[in-house]
């Protein structure tokens, strides 16, 4: 049974975006923490910090969680996505980025990545939703800029876009 | 916000868990799923030296059924009792309730078992392992052990675990022919913890209605007569308090209403 002392660092595994990466972490450092400090993917944000803001939201083995209310240590094998791994390729935005931007469905952008991980993952799974759902879905995200409107439009067009082109990114 | 230093202790089995249960007691604490103990450790309002991260022991795996009864075990994600198939025949009642519990974003990490363990008062889960009647089976180095909900539940995130317990299973009665079931909460926001949450168990002669969010645990009362003065009385009966989000009269008034579309609903489902 491994036990991790609390003032010495312990290797931790993850994959991120398909890659094997690796650090250092004392038990109490937050995911968050981990993916910015650690392995430099500053692209997840940090609000609020006690899983009520959704900036942070990435995907952990395939769902969309919130990684201020992960421990780095308990991501240990974890398979985690973050917005890094949304672009198809340097300088190409996905179907869904490039919604927000047609939609202007950002402005400061703080809590965009958290968004845009969520919407990924529920696209995916639900093809066609409606505005309701769609709304009830996003109500795990604060957005201070937008008044959602714009986020609502964005991800509806996404939806269709991505029902048209079969594209699963 | 940053935790406070603790030992990490990853469990491989329930009796390693037990052991550093025995030799900690109430300087450890037990991790599941984290979405309610990772926020109290950055607040610092739980300061444990010892986490024991139970999501590894194989042995706490998996919804079974028997005897009539769903058993949830201690590693059973908030989302994976949700897409249980059998979930909306077997106990509607949850399938109403949980997609309630806070958001798609911490149900797919959330447990069932954690949620119990918690005890928060206006939790969706609590409210309806009391509506239903249903346990929560503890074990520790000294055994194991079975709890009625109306026992377990001892006060403000209160419970009647001992400090070298963990839950091991919680069990939820399957619905029984002729019962209805129907659950109704008022929050600011979805997602956010209820003000008032009302979950009804309708059978031929009497209703149960359970409510959360207004006292320092949920409660429950059984109606023979579901009238407008039983429930005005009830309410009035309820210790609850003012508080940032409302008022004590506001929320009896929403105990009122809301209970009574809960136990009509219910009873229009039963026929």
């Amino acid at each position: 049974m491994p036990r991790l002392s609390p003032d010495a660092r312990h290797t931790v595994r993850v994959t991120v975006n398909g890659r094997a990466l690796e650090g250092e972490a004392e038990p109490r450092m937050l995911l968050t923490d981990f993916l910015r400090h650690k392995l430099g993917l500053t692209g997840t944000h940090v609000g609020c910090e006690h899983g009520v803001c959704g900036a942070c939201t990435i995907q952990i083995d395939g769902a969309p969680a919130r990684a201020c209310l992960t421990l780095a240590v308990q991501a240990d094998g974890a398979d985690i996505r973050t917005v890094e791994g949304l672009a198809p390729e340097p300088g190409r935005l996905s179907i869904l980025q490039e919604a927000f931007r047609r939609h202007h469905a950002l402005q400061c952008g703080f809590c965009t990545a958290g968004i845009l991980m969520s919407l990924n993952w529920y696209l995916a799974r639900t093809p066609d939703p409606s505005e309701v759902e769609l709304r009830e879905f996003l109500s795990g995200h604060i957005c201070r800029c937008t008044g959602y409107v714009p986020i609502v439009a964005a991800a509806l067009d996404a939806a269709q876009r991505l029902r048209e082109t079969g594209e699963q990114r | 916000m940053k935790p406070a230093p603790f030992d990490y202790v990853r469990a491989e089995s329930l009796a390693e868990a037990h052991d550093v249960l025995a030799a900690e007691g109430g300087d450890a604490a037990v991790i599941a799923g984290g979405q309610s103990l990772v926020p109290l450790l950055s607040m610092r309002m739980a300061r444990p030296k010892v986490l024991i991260d139970i999501m590894h022991i194989a042995e706490l795996d998996g919804i079974a059924m028997d005897n009539n009864t769903i058993r949830v075990s201690a590693r059973v994600r908030q989302a994976e009792l949700l897409a249980w198939p059998d979930l909306a025949v077997r106990q509607p009642l949850l399938a109403q309730a949980m997609p309630w519990i806070g958001h798609w974003q911490t149900r797919s990490r959330g447990t069932v078992c954690g949620s119990i363990a918690l005890a928060d008062p206006s939790a969706e889960l609590p409210l309806c392992l009391l509506a239903l009647g249903g346990e929560v089976t503890l074990s520790s180095k000294q055994g194991r052990r079975s709890v009625e909900a109306g026992d377990f539940f001892t006060g403000l995130m209160s419970t009647a675990r001992r400090d070298d317990e963990l839950i091991e299973q919680v069990s939820f009665p399957c619905r029984r022919p002729g019962e209805g079931f129907a659950f109704r909460e008022f929050a600011r926001r979805h997602g956010d913890f209820a003000i008032v949450a009302c979950a009804a168990v309708a059978t031929e002669k009497s209703v149960q209605l359970a409510v959360s969010g207004v006292a320092d645990r949920p409660v429950v009362r059984d109606f023979d007569d579901a009238s407008d003065a039983a429930l005005a009385a009830f309410a009035s009966e309820l210790d609850t308090r003012d508080d940032l989000h409302a008022t004590a009269e506001y929320r009896r008034m929403l105990v009122r209403e809301l209970g009574r579309q809960t136990i009509e609903e219910a009873r229009r489902c039963r026929a």
